[in-house]
């Protein structure tokens, strides 16, 4: 079919796509622009002059909220997520590809995770840490240990908020791990092994070279999701907000541009990471078909 | 989320010298050792949250502590007055209105995905194109959706770009008030947020559709609207229905995009959950998320029913 002519059809649908394409990018380019507002300008059109005032009055923070604070949290949070996602994902991938008994429960248990609201799997963290925090101080009066007497809570950026952002990044790395070793040929480790490689070896300089675009594509979605996440952290972060609530609740107190600046300045660093990733996939193809490890 | 298929297992040979036993077992081992990061955080995370959400929803609480005593009452609170057929209960009223949204909002996302998938699919010519196009939908995803929902402020408000046009066109005389904080704003948001839900699963039931179907449809003399609806259709059905899951699931829980886009009037189950939580009124919070649930998994249910998507995948 790829050598008829293009019909009225191809045109048609070309233009509903490049409608959707501008629905999808035309609403965030417009506060790129509008956060470039003048002194004077306030949250719609037209632009009272250019200016970077907006940015700079986000640099000496916005009200009472740490904003800075906030953004090195979430990028510390994301960057943790990102290597754990990767690592976990890769491993049970393996795992899966050998076959274990419990195998279908674990994949079952992955899925729920993407499709059990949000909401109700923050919820769960939550009471989950609450209970835990009970449990230490009531340990604490019956024991009387002095190093039990100063529990605050077991909650915060490291533990319940890592663990929602993980609910929500490694189903995410599973499949796509599942979609990377379904079309992964045993020969290469088999070839490895006849040469007298040892099980790490095999993965160090086989298995993980050949694999290594997937492995930066887990990483892009553990990175950019734990990033924005905000619907699963909401209850099960503590007192410590991430930038995505801090965010949130700047929508119903801020009036100014400063809110736009802030858009444009997290998604700079979604972009970033997103061009770094994309780069580094294309990089890493190009270098495995020069060095002819895989057909490209 | 493109491949849901388990991967089969390397080797699947039945072991027979006792050698092969001892090394099957290593192996065994490695594999339980390999999967058990990922199952811990599953278990920790998920699985033990919600049989706690469970256990406390049938609690009792005061204005100070939640007491481990049992009780039906959080879930009759959920339901009290919906027996009264005349006057709608809140909780009846709250779940048809995020029903109302999330109806919209499927059908939206799955007409747009629909074409947009369809369109990648079988009219763009070459792999790199495709490729190209298909991330240009996808990196949008990647990014923040408060600020994606906040972008809509200088479109929609009220002396926004769209109110501005069309005053400015002289189609309308005075601004039009409901298209910012309304169930219009939460709509569009919900389709601009989760219409690459519906692409994706959809464009990969498509492009594993063997081509020479549609050629022998073509030869058979099916014009190209019968080949949509007679081929390519029903082998959609299984990303279709994907697709659905995740669009449904995410609306039905969702209390981000209604309270900033609804200017936080609009009520939804997930927010009752959320403003329970925030007075400290867990066993209700829990009940009502376990309501939730269990009405998320029956619409589910129905979606899988419809389809039998572990035969299909």
């Amino acid at each position: 079919m790829n050598d008829r002519p293009r019909t009225l059809a191809f045109y048609v649908l070309a233009a509903v796509f490049a409608l959707y394409v501008l629905f999808l990018y035309g609403p965030t380019l417009t506060i790129l622009v509008l956060s470039f507002q003048g002194p004077q300008g306030g949250l719609t059109f037209p632009l009272n002059g250019v200016s970077t005032h907006w940015f700079s009055r986000l640099w000496a923070g916005v009200g009472v909220v740490d904003i800075w604070a906030a953004f090195g949290r979430s990028l510390r949070l994301g960057l943790v997520t990102m290597v754990l996602s990767v690592v976990f994902a890769f491993f049970a991938g393996l795992a899966f590809r050998k076959g274990f008994r419990g195998s279908g429960a674990l994949f079952a248990l992955a899925v729920a995770s993407l499709i059990v609201p949000s909401i109700v799997v923050s919820l769960g963290i939550g009471l989950e840490f609450r209970l835990i925090d009970d449990a230490i101080k009531a340990a604490a009066a019956a024991t009387g240990w002095s190093f039990l007497q100063d529990h605050g809570t077991a909650m915060g950026l490291y533990t319940s908020a890592l663990g929602a952002h993980l609910t929500w990044t490694l189903p995410f790395g599973l499949l796509i791990m599942f979609a990377v070793f379904n079309r992964f040929s045993p020969a290469y480790e088999e070839a490895a092994r006849d040469l007298g490689a040892s099980g790490a070896q095999t993965l160090t300089h086989v298995v993980v070279p050949i694999l290594a675009p997937s492995l930066v594509g887990v990483a892009l979605f553990g990175f950019t999701l734990s990033f924005d996440e905000l619907a699963r952290t909401s209850q099960a972060i503590g007192g410590r907000n991430t930038l995505p609530l801090e965010l949130q609740g700047l929508t119903t107190t801020v009036t100014t541009p400063e809110i736009y600046a802030l858009g444009t300045l997290t998604t700079a660093v979604s972009a970033a990471v997103i061009g770094v990733s994309l780069c580094a996939v294309l990089w890493l193809q190009k270098r495995r078909a020069r060095l002819g490890l895989v057909k490209a | 989320m493109t491949d849901l298929a388990l991967p089969a297992p390397a080797d699947a040979a039945a072991p027979a010298a006792p050698g092969l036993r001892t090394e099957e077992r290593r192996r065994q081992r490695l594999a339980y050792l390999q999967a058990g990061p990922l199952a811990l955080v599953f278990l920790v995370f998920l699985a033990i949250p919600l049989a706690l959400t469970l256990m406390v929803s049938f609690w009792e609480y005061n204005e100070y502590e939640i007491i481990p005593a049992f009780t039906l009452q959080n879930y009759r609170d959920i339901f009290e007055g919906c027996l009264n057929a005349s006057d709608l209960c809140t909780t009846a009223r709250t779940y048809l209105s995020t029903l109302k949204l999330c109806a919209l909002t499927w059908a939206s996302t799955l007409l747009v995905g629909f074409t947009v998938a369809y369109f990648l699919a079988f009219h763009v010519r070459t792999r790199t194109m495709q490729t190209v196009l298909f991330l240009l939908c996808t990196i949008p995803f990647w990014t923040s959706n408060v600020i994606r929902m906040i972008s809509w402020i200088p479109l929609l408000g009220r002396n926004g770009l769209v109110n501005d046009t069309l005053m400015g066109l002289g189609l309308i005389r005075a601004p039009i008030e409901g298209l910012l904080y309304s169930d219009f704003a939460v709509t569009l948001a919900f389709v601009h947020l989760y219409t690459v839900f519906m692409i994706v699963p959809i464009f990969n039931a498509m492009a594993r559709i063997d081509r020479a179907l549609i050629e022998a449809a073509y030869d058979a003399g099916a014009s190209g609207w019968q080949t949509l609806w007679s081929v390519i259709l029903p082998l959609t059905k299984p990303g279709i229905a994907i697709g659905s899951i995740f669009v449904i699931t995410l609306v039905m829980g969702d209390f981000v995009t209604v309270g900033v886009m609804g200017g936080q009037q609009i009520a939804s189950v997930g927010k009752v959950i959320q403003v329970q939580m925030s007075y400290l009124q867990f066993p209700a919070a829990a009940a009502n998320a376990m309501v939730l649930l269990g009405a998320v998994m029956l619409i589910i249910a129905g979606l899988t029913r419809l389809i039998d998507l572990r035969r299909e995948l």
